[in-house]
């Protein structure tokens, strides 16, 4: 199982207590758990990543096992901590001060 | 019984006032969506419990909330706007074409008579529809595809489609605005689009009499004349008798012809509001003084209404979805300010009490009254 953990909005948004744990089919990339979790939530589709280009949302960051993955490729295999759930991967909005 | 509801959207969350006929006290509820920018909430003139939000953020986009009971729960319909076709471009403020990108939606018009038929205005500008209660979205795209489409370009705020008006008695005949393109017009429910700018003048563009490139703030309408349309220009108050064919200045004696907000009250046609705003280059009251004006004569002829409002000090702006009235006897009026104060009168604008007032920044206000 992954370990995703969102946004307080996102949380709130989508009524999520928490870290999520998700399944995922076939290898686990950026794509395929951004596709696992817009399954399970779909409220959140539009919201990490942009409905026509599939892009990240600029002002989203994806982080795991210390790393920016912000711009790995989306069909990058995700770290090895992460597919085993050792390690969260966590979706963060920029932060935003003034 | 008779009561009001007034809907606020504002930069972090959207609000809920309500009262009863009297209009004296208030109860308010929310933030909801709290910490989301709300641009516009507005209710179904044929079910009042319906109501439509949108919420939007730089973070995580667009959404589109409805509520079912009148504002007390809400939940996300579908949010994606996805404009038809190849979207081709329009221009950017260095004069290159530039993709058409959505990004929020500004304002949403629910139906006259069916509450699961309502609007969008979007940026950059296009108009949507949904039929389904917001289920799904189709871009009308005659608007966009005007042949005028390559060469607009967006207004400081954005390019956004701001202002929809449906007309109440011909249900094919549509009014939009855009900044900075002008007023549009469409007679066969949005097949085809015409600009209707004639009579506009606007000194900071090339061509002052374009067709096409006016900054209009917001258009007004009262529903027992569609064919008199009032217009908040970035500079000028205009007024057209001829649904938009052409357009003349009415703004009098002013003060300042600058703002945003317009309105019109909604038991006398010829009793239209604003607020004039100092200038562009400073976006408040002049010499800090909060006035609305108000024409009983449709214009040219205008009165400053002050009485509750601040007269010294007061730096605010009111946003162009910022003001409505209720339909109540006497006429209620209200309007939002970016100092997060919402004011209403209840006796037409001869007096004001802020009925909140520290909220964050007010984007819009619209008011339903309930019977």
């Amino acid at each position: 199982m992954i370990r995703v953990v969102l946004p307080s909005h996102l949380r709130m948004h989508a009524n999520i207590n928490g870290e999520i744990l998700l399944d995922v089919d076939g290898e686990a990339t950026q794509r395929s758990l951004l596709d696992a979790l817009e399954s399970r939530y779909p409220v959140l589709r539009g919201t990490i990543r942009d409905h026509v280009t599939q892009r990240r949302r600029p002002f989203l960051r994806f982080f795991a096992c210390q790393r920016d993955l912000s711009h790995d490729p989306m069909d990058a295999l995700l770290p090895d901590e992460v597919t085993a759930g050792s390690k969260p991967f966590l979706i963060v909005g920029a932060i935003a001060g003034g | 019984m008779t009561g009001v509801r007034v809907l606020v959207g504002t930069r972090k969350g959207a609000f809920v006032l309500t009262s009863d006929g009297t209009r004296k006290a208030w109860d308010v509820s929310g933030p909801h969506f709290a910490g989301w920018e709300i641009y516009h909430v507005k209710g179904s003139r044929a079910d009042p419990n319906r109501i439509y939000a949108s919420q939007s953020s730089s973070w995580f986009g667009q959404q589109i909330q409805r509520s079912d009971d009148g504002g007390k729960t809400w939940k996300p319909v579908d949010n994606k706007f996805a404009y038809d076709g190849v979207p081709g471009t329009h221009q950017w403020y260095d004069g290159t074409p530039h993709p058409w990108e959505f990004k929020r939606v500004w304002h949403l018009e629910p139906s006259v008579d069916d509450p699961d038929t309502v609007f969008a205005g979007v940026e950059d500008a296009a108009l949507f529809r949904s039929s389904d209660g917001g289920k799904s979205w189709a871009e009308l795209s005659g608007l966009r595809g005007h042949g005028s489409g390559a060469h607009w370009m967006p207004g400081a705020g954005g390019m956004c489609l701001h202002t929809i008006l449906l007309d109440p008695v011909d249900p094919k005949r549509i009014f939009i605005a855009i900044s900075a393109a002008g007023a549009f017009r469409t007679d066969d429910g949005g097949d085809t689009w015409q600009p209707i700018n004639k009579g506009l003048r606007s000194e900071h563009i090339p061509d002052p009499h374009a067709e096409v490139g006016h900054c209009v703030h917001r258009l007004a309408m009262h529903p027992s004349r569609p064919n008199v349309l009032f217009m908040q220009k970035h500079w000028d108050v205009m007024r057209s008798d001829d649904a938009g064919n052409s357009w003349h200045e009415v703004s009098g004696n002013l003060p300042t012809d600058f703002g945003f907000a317009i309105d019109v009250h909604a038991h006398e046609p010829e009793t239209i509001y604003v607020v004039p705003i100092k200038s562009d280059a400073e976006h408040f009251p002049i010499e800090g003084k909060l006035q609305v004006w108000r024409s009983r004569s449709g214009g040219q002829e205008w009165e400053p209404l002050t009485n509750g409002l601040p007269q010294s000090n007061c730096y605010v702006n009111v946003l162009r979805d910022a003001m409505a009235v209720d339909t109540l006897d006497a006429c209620g009026v209200y309007f939002g300010t970016t100092g997060g104060q919402v004011y209403a009168s209840a006796d037409a604008g001869d007096t004001w009490n802020a009925i909140v007032h520290d909220l964050p920044p007010v984007l819009s206000v619209e008011v339903q009254t309930l019977t």
